[in-house]
């Protein structure tokens, strides 16, 4: 604690680095990630490639990818970009698939009635498709907003300053406390990042809040979503839901 | 006045829906296609807008092709009404109502103007115009579903089995209200159901379908009760069995009244020659 307080301003600078490579990462992969998942869409062999591609570009172990970049776009080995690019990767490797789910969760018949009302193909997409895809793409953003706070501290290795520098430094020269900031630190990081993620949701998408007598049907949730099960930090997600299942819809 | 030429639809799964459809589908009239599922009457609502396509043959709107037509503009054009509604569950009631007229570029708050008064129209309460679609009953969406429809007041009115999903007696609701609006608004409406005695509600003309999209019978409904074309009509509307003979009986002790009662000797009425049925008119 005492540690804690005489390296205040050490730690609110990294705190602040640290913030802006994990935003820059979770923003471009949430945009990136929206025309891979409707690629996905389009057939089984582009689907099998943006969903198998992510997964294998997951597996890519960190340390290999920031000394591979430099070789791969313009930048020097210790460049900051190398690390903000690695974390886009790993990103868009999590959320094209999230995008692909949340866009094929949409369902057909809204988008029949779409178009049989008159929007057009692109007004659809954005109008339509897009906002419904909402709470599924929020579960995804969620995941990747977690991951992305944690790998940022490994970008410590090539030289940029951010939290993941309390756990080396505070290792190096046995300062336990440092360490446990640093760990606490980055923990209320994402627990920010994600209640901040909840509430545009519920600013974005009124309509997937559970209301009124609808309560109890609705607060099932939907459960479809992958990342649901991978991502430990969000198993306390809020009602990821798309309104009442139409069940009653078959003719 | 809608007409379909020599049209036929063979699916990619090579299931022939309709076959050489030939048929006039009179203004200002509602016209009913009936039929068990798989007969075909979707297949042919749906190309009215370009839903689907015919494998051959035309499908004219006041002698006009519609495969000339732009598709979306054709779609904005005609007011579709389908099972569940098919409302927007991230709009509000009223934005539901709103959106064909803002997607012609009509701007947003004349049209939520309107929309209101689509709301009055169609017997919603304008308190439900900020409410989202789940928020509402089978019924009541139904309701914002034919708003929806007429916020552009097209000429032409497409419905899918619009009441199909909702219970019995929100359905007979429903049905006495399209039949009250039509009679106020004067649509072109194609209305497809599988339940006969809804097409015998709502009909000026009824077109009972058999399998593959060839017509059993065509005509109003008084005419398809006093002669059945065939068996296989005779089956559809229950006639077979005598159900749709009724007969005039009148009791001791009944004060006079006449009984209605069905083949069996049920009854199923008391006979009031003074008064028109909620159609008025007699067919």
């Amino acid at each position: 604690m005492r540690w804690a307080l005489s390296n205040l301003d050490l730690i609110g600078q990294l705190t602040l680095n640290h913030v802006r490579l994990a935003v820059i990462p979770i923003i471009a992969s949430f945009v990136l990630s929206i025309p891979l998942g409707w690629l996905a869409n389009r057939n089984a062999v582009l689907r099998a490639v943006v969903i198998t591609g992510g997964s294998l570009l997951f597996t890519i172990p960190s340390l290999p990818l920031f000394v591979i970049l430099p070789l791969v776009i313009p930048t020097r080995v210790l460049d900051e970009t190398n690390l903000v690019v690695a974390l886009c990767i790993y990103g868009v490797a999590v959320m094209a698939r999230s995008a692909a789910d949340a866009l094929a969760s949409v369902e057909g018949p809204t988008l029949d009635a779409s178009t049989a009302i008159g929007f057009s193909p692109a007004a659809r997409f954005f109008r339509v498709e897009l906002p419904l895809a909402g709470p599924v793409l929020l579960a995804g953003i969620r995941v990747v907003s977690v991951s992305t706070i944690a790998l940022v501290s490994v970008g410590v290795i090539i030289g940029s300053s951010n939290l993941g520098y309390l756990f080396q430094n505070g290792k190096q020269r046995g300062i336990l406390a440092e360490v446990v900031v640093g760990i606490l630190v980055s923990l209320l990081l994402a627990l920010v990042f994600d209640l901040v993620l909840v509430g545009l949701g519920k600013l974005a998408m009124p309509w997937a809040a559970p209301t009124g007598t609808h309560r109890h049907r609705s607060a099932v949730g939907t459960g479809t979503t992958p990342v649901a099960a991978s991502g430990g930090a969000v198993a306390g997600a809020g009602p990821v839901d798309a309104g009442p299942r139409r069940g009653d819809g078959a003719r | 006045m809608i007409e379909f030429r020599n049209v036929s639809k063979q699916f990619d799964d090579g299931t022939m829906a309709v076959q050489d459809f030939s048929f006039v589908l009179p203004s200002h009239k509602t016209t009913v296609l009936v039929g068990s599922s798989g007969c075909g009457k979707t297949t042919l609502l749906r190309m009215i807008n370009r839903m689907v396509e015919p494998t051959s043959g035309q499908v004219l709107i006041d002698d006009e092709d519609v495969a000339t037509q732009d598709k979306v503009a054709l779609r904005r054009s005609i007011g579709y009404v389908l099972q569940a509604a098919g409302l927007l569950p991230h709009r509000k009631v009223l934005d539901n109502v709103a959106t064909v007229p803002v997607l012609k570029g009509v701007p947003k708050a004349e049209a939520r103007e309107r929309a209101l008064e689509l709301l009055d129209l169609v017997g919603l309460d304008r308190s439900l115009a900020g409410r989202y679609p789940r928020q509402l009953s089978g019924g009541q969406q139904q309701r914002v579903g034919v708003a929806r429809a007429l916020a552009s007041d097209p000429n032409i009115l497409l419905m899918d089995e619009p009441f199909g999903a909702v219970d019995p007696i929100v359905r007979a609701d429903l049905q006495v209200e399209l039949n009250r609006l039509q009679r106020e608004l004067g649509k072109t409406i194609i209305f497809v159901t599988h339940d006969i005695e809804e097409a015998f509600t709502l009909a000026d003309q009824v077109v009972i379908f058999r399998r593959g999209g060839v017509i059993a019978q065509a005509g109003t409904p008084a005419e398809i009760l006093a002669q059945p074309a065939d068996d296989f009509v005779a089956s559809f509307i229950g006639a077979d069995k005598g159900r749709r003979d009724l007969f005039l009986q009148q009791r001791e002790g009944d004060r006079g009244l006449t009984l209605v009662v069905d083949a069996d000797g049920r009854p199923v009425g008391v006979l009031e020659p003074d008064q028109d049925p909620g159609r008025g008119a007699p067919v």
